[in-house]
């Protein structure tokens, strides 16, 4: 198998021992794939409290439309004038909410912390291919996540066409303020955003492919770098589209190009474009939107595969299956797109195909959850934060898949297609999975990440609280939309028909405000543990993974001496015949012993 | 004075929880307790709320349907509507089937298998029968799925009818939306965004040959059991034509068109009279005599669907579907183009 002999590489060793790191060079502008996971993390939990605080600030919109909040001139000024939310505010925070939460949080907060820290830790490799690119990664994501935040301020207020920021809307000024300077702002952000994602996910494939220690083989990797590494070959067929989407756009926008733009007349000007097509937009669009999903997605299932394994005292369940399962969601992710635009006016055959491509992903997700729920059977858990997380984010997977079947079913689609129905599917499925498998994954390798351990009696507070709301905040959802009530409506009070459904919103708020609270105890946690918090032993979940068997404490190279060879799968627990109810993939097999 | 106020409050509460931690450090010391560590107590504790939250969501789902099923759009008034809800109901049973079933199975699991220190897992990694059957089974039910909805969406877009169906163009802009009927000819005149001007407000070839008898209207009426054919355009942004309670919808799109066809099977008059409509009604009226607002009448309703600018929430269109009788006086009351412009 490719596979790389590390050991002799003194040169490598050599050179760090020697280098001498100031506070720029280890902190800032890191080249070591742990500090840069690190980085990614924190901005990524930075953005993620933006990116909450905004979704509480329009729940209280929705819930109290006619009240005024102070907090909410505090917060907004001019946009809420005497407390009062303007609707083009409202539209702003919705479309940040989701631009923050699927790039900023789910998709570098999450991919870029977790692949970064654990593909050279878990296949067994001193750093990544390029740690210069590795930098670059961060620092491309790091300058978009300013200019984001930049955006807020300008004087028009941010971009607030919605996430998917559809021409004409996000194209013409005169139709929004926030078409303005805030949304070429934000497709500036959203450019540095793909540069740096594309620069990244290049190097966890070249890593993952060329750099395996001794004896890793394929079939040997943990199920989090598969899940990675299809991400990132995700990440590299997908995003260049949505670039190319975002460069026409800010053409259109700044050129006086046509691309997305023909035959409009608005706020009384008759434009000269003719020719183009908003259609095309959603094409280019959702060819990256859906497999972003599964760019969120799969790393979060990843690290479930790992946590609950390793938890569970047991092999995960069918991992060549589980294996299987990844590149058939991956490839069929990419021949689905169309499921976003069953009724944008595209040829209803179209329709027929996107249908049949969509259901059939439900077979290899559906073999992922039972794999999951098989892996259970039997085992000895521990509940750990991280596992309990883990099980959270099998029960929201299949709680937000299931109704995928609906939604991807065209003929269904065309009555719940822009509802809020399709706002609780996705924020179970793909938000509350996705951030489920984000926690897991802290709660399970601070101890990799800062040398010390996380308080577990706090982490299981934040994880029921967490879990109840999550659970309050969108299950609701399915019956506001069932009842019609459209999504990104500013109020509903327009609509009588509409006066019954507002005691659930109030619900949904509150529950928003109890989960956006409890997270509190979660950075409470976070930064205690990393300061004061108890030293970490060398391997505290008793778990396989190669990153175990480096030391605590950093070090350039990861490991002191040469890197260990790899002789077994990485799910040999309560192996038969072991003492131990784990054995590391680095122990050799004994005389007459099976490997997986 | 309340920011002051505030600031202190928040200042001792950080000195207290400080605190607080500081004492669990020492005591954490003294003892020796590594507090990471998951003992048998832990996992029996959270082996039960496992449970207890499995069967929680469980009946905290059916307490929902039973409480807020009454609130869902009424039964479908368009003939396709009804084929989409036969669906949607067939789907519906399944995936609450599996929501319930593998919910429970997770968190019995979850439970059931808690750890005990003494205990020992089942080394188990695969089992080929298994993993086939529950690749295969889903397989078939997808595939019984796909093909119920593929039949379904093909029949809700390519209906076949026996009566030409009436041509009506919705016209949307930002926050309004205007119905182009199509007269006596049953064919719109052409129109194009840059003929608009005046009165002029939805853009018609007044010199084209169908377009003398269109009419504009500001209310959508439709004649009961006659197949309509809405065909769709937009003015400056992309809006969406939602009629929930005909199970349609459809994008505006500028610089094309697009259309979306049904026939309106119940009126006006008598959705009305249906006792869940009746019943939404009166808890609607509850509600809104207690806050004062004027009462409200139950109607057919086109919203705007798609994101569209600041009063995207307020963009909305009445629908009433009457006789052919009563359809053919209000026709006949309506402006011309050739009588407006």
């Amino acid at each position: 198998m490719a596979s790389h002999e590390h050991g002799n590489d003194h040169a490598h060793d050599h050179d760090h021992e020697h280098h001498v790191e100031n506070f720029w060079t280890k902190y800032i502008f890191s080249m070591d794939h742990k500090m840069i996971g690190k980085q990614f993390l924190i901005t990524g939990m930075f953005m993620g409290v933006v990116g909450v605080f905004m979704s509480m600030l329009f729940r209280l919109q929705l819930a109290w439309p006619d009240e005024k909040f102070a907090i909410l001139q505090t917060f907004l000024g001019k946009w809420a004038p005497e407390g009062q939310m303007d609707p083009n505010m409202y539209l702003a925070l919705v479309t940040i909410h989701g631009t923050i939460m699927v790039f900023f949080v789910l998709t570098a907060g999450l991919s870029g912390t977790f692949s970064n820290l654990l593909i050279p830790l878990q296949i067994g490799a001193r750093d990544m291919a390029s740690g210069f690119l590795n930098m670059l990664s961060y620092w491309f994501f790091a300058a978009s996540s300013v200019i984001m935040l930049v955006s807020l301020f300008v004087e028009t207020g941010p971009a607030s066409g919605g996430w998917t920021v559809y021409p004409p809307l996000s194209a013409l000024p005169q139709a929004m303020p926030g078409s303005g300077t805030g949304m070429t702002l934000w497709l500036v952000s959203m450019t540095l955003f793909i540069a740096g994602s594309l620069l990244g996910s290049l190097n966890y494939i070249v890593t993952i492919i060329n750099l395996r220690t001794k004896g890793m083989a394929m079939t040997r990797l943990p199920l989090t770098i598969w899940a990675f590494l299809v991400t990132a070959i995700l990440g590299v067929l997908s995003f260049p589209v949505l670039l190319s989407a975002a460069l026409l756009l800010m053409f259109d926008r700044l050129l006086g190009t046509s691309f997305y733009l023909s035959d409009i007349m608005v706020a009384g000007e008759l434009l000269h474009n003719e020719g183009g097509s908003p259609v095309l937009y959603e094409h280019l669009f959702w060819f990256l939107g859906h497999p972003e999903v599964y760019i969120i997605l799969l790393p979060a299932l990843g690290i479930t595969s790992e946590v609950i394994a390793t938890n569970s005292r047991k092999p995960i369940f069918g991992y060549r299956a589980m294996i299987g399962s990844i590149l058939a969601i991956a490839f069929l992710s990419f021949i689905v797109w169309g499921h976003h635009m069953f009724i944008t006016g595209m040829n209803p055959f179209l329709g027929s195909v996107f249908t049949f491509t969509t259901l059939l992903i439900a077979i290899p997700s559906a073999v992922k959850a039972f794999n999951y729920i098989t892996t259970l059977w039997k085992g000895n858990i521990q509940f750990t934060p991280a596992m309990l997380f883990s099980i959270g984010l099998v029960s929201t997977f299949v709680a937000g898949g299931l109704t995928g079947i609906i939604l991807g079913d065209s003929a269904l689609d065309i009555n719940v297609h822009d509802t809020y129905f399709v706002v609780a599917h996705f924020h179970i499925v793909m938000g509350l999975s996705a951030i489920f498998g984000m926690f897991a994954g802290v709660y399970h390798w601070f101890p990799k990440m800062y040398r010390r351990m996380m308080h577990k009696g706090l982490g299981y507070v934040h994880f029921w609280i967490t879990f109840i709301s999550a659970y309050g905040v969108f299950f609701p959802m399915h019956f506001t939309g069932l009842a019609g009530l459209p999504r990104r409506y500013y109020s509903n009070a327009e609509f009588p028909i509409f006066d019954e459904i507002q005691d659930i919103n109030v619900i949904i708020t509150m529950f928003a405000i109890l989960g956006g609270l409890a997270q509190l105890i979660f950075f409470f946690n976070f930064f205690y543990s990393m300061w004061r918090g108890p030293k970490a032993p060398q391997n505290p979940w008793r778990s396989n993974t190669l990153e175990w068997t480096t030391p605590v404490e950093h070090m350039h190279g990861n490991w002191p001496g040469e890197i260990p060879e790899v002789y077994r799968w990485p799910y040999d627990y309560s192996k038969p015949g072991h003492e131990e109810d784990f054995v590391p993939q680095s122990t050799p097999l004994k005389d007459g012993e099976v490997g997986h | 004075m309340t920011g002051l106020l505030m600031v202190i409050v928040l200042a001792l509460a950080v000195f207290a929880a400080a605190q607080i931690m500081r004492i669990y450090e020492l005591s954490a010391k003294v003892s020796q307790v590594r507090e990471y560590e998951v003992t048998d107590k832990d996992n029996s504790n959270q082996g039960r709320m496992m449970l207890v939250f499995g069967i929680g969501l469980v009946v905290a789902f059916f307490w929902m349907v039973a409480t807020w099923g009454e609130i869902m759009l009424p039964k479908p008034s368009s003939m396709h509507g009804v084929e989409i809800d036969r669906l949607w109901d067939i789907s519906m049973g399944m995936i609450i089937f599996m929501f319930v079933v593998v919910q429970l199975v997770t968190f019995y699991f979850a439970f059931k298998y808690r750890g005990r220190k003494d205990g020992k897992a089942t080394f188990y990694e695969h089992n080929d029968r298994l993993e086939f059957i529950w690749t295969i089974v889903p397989a078939i039910v997808l595939a019984v799925l796909i093909i119920y909805g593929l039949t379904t969406w093909s029949n809700v877009m390519n209906p076949e009818n026996e009566e030409e169906p009436m041509v009506v163009e919705l016209y949307a802009q930002q926050f309004k939306w205007t119905a182009r009927y199509s007269g006596d000819d049953n064919t719109l005149g052409f129109a194009n965004v840059r003929l608009i001007g005046g009165a002029n407000i939805v853009g018609v070839d007044t010199l084209h040959v169908n377009s003398a008898d269109d009419f504009l209207a500001t209310e959508i009426h439709l004649p009961v059991g006659r197949p309509v054919l809405f065909k769709f355009r937009a003015q400056d942004v992309i809006h969406s034509a939602y009629m929930p309670h005909f199970r349609a919808q459809m994008n505006c799109v500028p610089g094309m068109e697009t259309h979306f066809q049904f026939t309106p099977t119940i009126t006006t008059a008598e959705i009305r009279q249906d006792a869940d409509v009746q019943g939404k009604v009166a808890r609607i009226n509850a509600i809104r005599q207690a806050k004062g607002l004027e009462l409200y009448e139950y109607d057919y309703l086109l919203l705007c669907n798609k994101i569209c600018g600041s009063a995207h929430y307020n963009m909305q269109m009445n629908i009433v579907v009457e006789t052919q009788a009563e359809y053919d006086a209000w026709a006949k009351e309506q402006k011309t183009i050739a009588e407006t412009l």
